[in-house]
């Protein structure tokens, strides 16, 4: 597969590890945080915090849209399935996140609701259309990656007058999330989270550009590097943020050039804006109410807007008591840190969001890492040495 | 003129439909197996028309029995269709043990209006995947639902099979040190059903693995001077070759470490999964079997298994090795080292 | 986050729409947003919409930055030669 195979070569990426541990100076620790889940996920997955020196630590961010959908709106797509009986359609990510009242979209379909998986807003788009006689919403979450597709569907949909179609918006913004991590209370007590830097998103910089961390990186002197999600885009971007520190640069740099230019998709940002205006508020699992970091539908596009429609009414939910998924998706702790991380909260059973999606930090650590907290697992010979081939 | 007492209209293959006298044990009940059923699967006990069929005992060994109900959608895809699936996935069941099946068993719950033209095809499916696979079908049962009770139709069947003495394959056998080997390729099952899915639909030239491994089990044990050499055998379907294998380390008490390289995937699956957003290693197989030998013996059971049609792209992919805690590791092919986890929940296409 | 993959176009369709190619697998997407693509072009395919287009030269800039970096291993890079610092 062109454009992957050659970011998943194993041999250049051991090189670039090796320039990396050439690189850190061994008195500085170097604590970057990677904001997406992407990153998160690619880390876990293909090992590479195995292949980082010791002094270079990769924090997760709350750059997954499952782990900050709060509680409180998958009540009210739930409460939408169950109560008014719409079709409620939505990606599959959604389908295990866990709501109120032990719910979830997935036990609230057993119990009789009638919920689709889509893989695309389109799909949701011609299932209203199929259905006439039914009322089908679209439960719409995700990042600036995953908002244009919802805005095409909202113009398609008023455009041919569909109105038993409408969309739960639930979109947010990255910068405001990044801004808000390092604002924050924790943030600027110092010692508590100690950043040094981020790994920028990669598919959310395809559409809104690099240009708009620049006042981010300066107005915190952090450095930014916007990297790819294939390994070896990481382990560049890892490269790319050890340079920045080591020479006291605070810089918004580009990995991940093949795609992200610095002003983004121009068409995709004005579909954005022709279909939506920022929320003044919105609540992030994990960080609570961020001032203007999220999207609903504008006034014009009322009759598709379901919490219009449907006249929902907001309520914030607290997360179980010992769920430690806030101080996680900001850095503060790691999922080994909470109590209920592999006992109570599994991905079979998750207690929180961060348990849900593949990109979740707790998720990740469970699926791909957990026997790194085991002494034990160094027992077993290498795969060098067992695996004869 | 005059009328025949015993004529009945013959079923409109064509264009008829499954109705509920169909399942009413009457005369269309009867007409349909009749018309449909024994004619395909013909075989000398499905004729002797008893309820149960009478079947001669196994001169020495033990009884394998497994059973096995296929809900598939959609009922026909690249490849195969729920027919031929029902019986290789009983027959593979019955063979993972090592033992020869023999004899195969089938229930059909049939939803009220499904096609009779595609039940035709299915039942014609099946027939032809237990002829080829040597395995008759022996006796059966067909029941019908109201519409809105069923997705289509449900088959269920239970094999019988007969394992020589002294074999002693199952899950709790695998050791510190033996070999795991994979018959071929993983994932085309999987990935062939959910090319057609409605709303996911893609074009891909991949169809289902689907096959009886039976012959392919028998080649091996043939192929080794002492069969007790051969541990375990699995077919790894739903939940994939990472499922099996964690449900193998937890049955045996151990661990395991395979290494990403050497596990064969064609690159169109992997594109696919790309796509979707899943592994390839959770993706179901129907026509492909996980074998854990003694290191000694692995090379004579490579060499066996890839000369044999089933067995071809078969490949040494890891090791047993000692823990305690039944993980499955995987060496990256990029140089790490991670978790190899059973599979949660279900695969779902994810957009993040 | 956003998972999304790279595409090559191998058919526009009418409609703002098109066929991808990805290692022998084709999908029907929509290009409303890239609406420039060719065929022949590198689409990022995320929830069956093209959300950007790859620049070949940018990416054999980067792979090479890599093969610099394996065969020169000591010698320092550059930064510049990583896109542009902004």
């Amino acid at each position: 597969m062109k454009y992957i195979d050659e970011f998943r070569d194993g041999d250049s990426a051991r090189h670039i590890a090796d320039k990396i541990a050439a690189e850190v100076k061994p008195d500085l620790a170097y604590n970057f945080m990677e904001f997406c889940g992407g990153h998160t996920h690619a880390i876990s997955r293909y090992g590479i915090a195995d292949m980082l020196p010791p002094n270079v630590r990769m924090i997760h961010g709350p750059g997954c849209p499952v782990c900050v959908l709060p509680i409180g709106r998958v009540d009210l797509a739930i409460r939408l399935a169950l109560e008014r009986g719409v079709i409620l359609c939505t990606y599959g990510d959604t389908m295990r996140v866990p709501a109120s009242n032990g719910l979830s979209l997935i036990k609230a379909k057993a119990r009789g609701a009638d919920i689709r998986m889509v893989y695309s807003a389109h799909d949701a788009l011609k299932l209203a259309e199929q259905h006439p006689d039914r009322e089908v919403v679209f439960f719409a979450i995700g990042f600036e990656t995953t908002t244009p597709p919802t805005a095409l569907v909202l113009r398609d949909a008023k455009a041919r007058g569909l109105r038993n179609f409408s969309v739960l918006c639930c979109h947010v913004l990255t910068p405001a999330a990044i801004t808000h991590i390092l604002a924050s209370a924790e943030a600027r007590e110092i010692g508590t989270v100690p950043l040094d830097g981020f790994i920028g998103p990669a598919h959310v910089s395809i559409v809104i550009g690099s240009q708009p961390y620049v006042p981010f990186a300066q107005t915190f002197h952090k450095p930014v590097v916007i990297t790819g999600f294939e390994p070896m885009d990481v382990m560049q971007g890892i490269l790319m943020l050890v340079r920045q520190v080591n020479s006291s640069r605070a810089e918004v740099e580009n990995e991940f050039s093949r795609v992200v230019t610095p002003t983004g998709n121009l068409a995709a940002q004005q579909i954005m804006a022709e279909v939506f205006e920022l929320r003044e508020s919105f609540e992030w699992r994990g960080l609570g109410e961020v001032p203007t970091s999220a999207l609903k539908i504008r006034p014009e596009f009322a009759t598709w807007d379901a919490e219009r429609k449907f006249e929902l009414v907001y309520a914030s939910v607290p997360d179980h008591k010992q769920c430690e998924c806030g101080a996680i998706l900001r850095g503060v702790k790691r999922p080994q840190d909470c109590k209920l991380f592999g006992t109570v909260c599994t991905p079979e059973s998750p207690m929180g969001s961060c348990m849900v999606s593949n990109e979740g930090a707790c998720a990740a650590h469970y699926s791909y890492g957990r026997f790194r907290d085991l002494a034990l697992v160094n027992k077993g010979p290498t795969a060098s040495n067992s695996i004869a081939t | 003129m005059s009328s025949s007492p015993n004529y009945l209209r013959p079923i409109d293959f064509k264009h008829g439909h499954i109705d509920m006298t169909h399942g009413a044990g009457g005369r269309a009940a009867a007409q349909l197996i009749n018309e449909l059923f024994a004619k395909a699967f013909d075989n000398e006990y499905l004729r002797q028309g008893h309820d149960g069929a009478l079947l001669p005992l196994p001169s020495e060994g033990r009884l394998v029995m497994a059973t096995d109900g296929h809900v598939i959608s959609p009922l026909f895809f690249p490849g195969g269709d729920i027919g031929c699936l029902s019986v290789h996935g009983t027959i593979n069941d019955v063979a993972m043990s090592g033992a020869k099946p023999l004899y195969l068993a089938a229930s059909f719950i049939i939803e009220e209006g499904f096609a009779l033209a595609d039940l035709k095809r299915i039942v014609e499916s099946m027939a032809a995947a237990a002829r080829e696979a040597g395995v008759p079908i022996v006796t059966g049962d067909t029941k019908v639902v109201e519409k809105g009770k069923g997705d289509g139709v449900f088959i269920s069947t239970t094999g019988v099979g007969v394992a020589p003495p002294g074999l002693c394959i199952d899950g709790r056998q695998a050791k510190v040190g033996d070999v795991i080997l994979v018959s071929g390729t993983l994932g085309e099952h999987g990935v062939a059903v959910m090319s057609q899915r409605e709303s996911l639909t893609f074009e891909t030239a991949i169809t289902s693995d689907t096959a009886a491994l039976h012959t392919l089990v028998q080649t091996m044990l043939l192929a080794l001077p002492d069969t007790q050499t051969l541990h375990v055998l699995r077919d790894p379907t739903r939940g994939g070759l990472a499922t099996t294998l964690n449900e193998i380390a937890q049955q045996s008490g151990v661990d395991m470490l395979i290494n990403e390289a050497d596990i064969p995937v064609l690159p169109q699956v992997e594109a696919a999964c790309e796509l979707l957003g899943l592994d390839p290693l959770y993706v179901a197989n129907e026509g492909k079997l996980i074998a854990i030998c003694a290191p000694e013996v692995a090379d004579t059971l490579l060499a066996a298994m890839r000369a044999h049609p089933l067995g071809q792209g078969a490949q040494r992919i890891g090791t047993v090795i000692e823990d305690a805690h039944g993980f499955v590791q995987m060496a990256t092919r990029f140089g790490g080292r991670r978790v190899v986890d059973w599979l949660s929940g279900e695969q779902l296409p994810r957009i993040c | 986050m956003c998972l999304a993959i790279p595409a090559r176009v191998v058919e526009i369709l009418p409609g703002q729409r098109a066929v991808v190619d990805l290692g022998g697998v084709r999908k029907e997407v929509s290009i409303d947003l890239v609406a420039d693509a060719q065929v022949d072009d590198y689409v990022i395919i995320h929830v069956g919409y093209a959300i950007g287009k790859i620049d070949p030269e940018e990416a054999q800039r980067t792979l090479a930055l890599f093969a610099e970096l394996s065969e020169a291993q000591n010698s320092p890079q550059p930064l510049s030669v990583m896109g542009e610092v902004l």
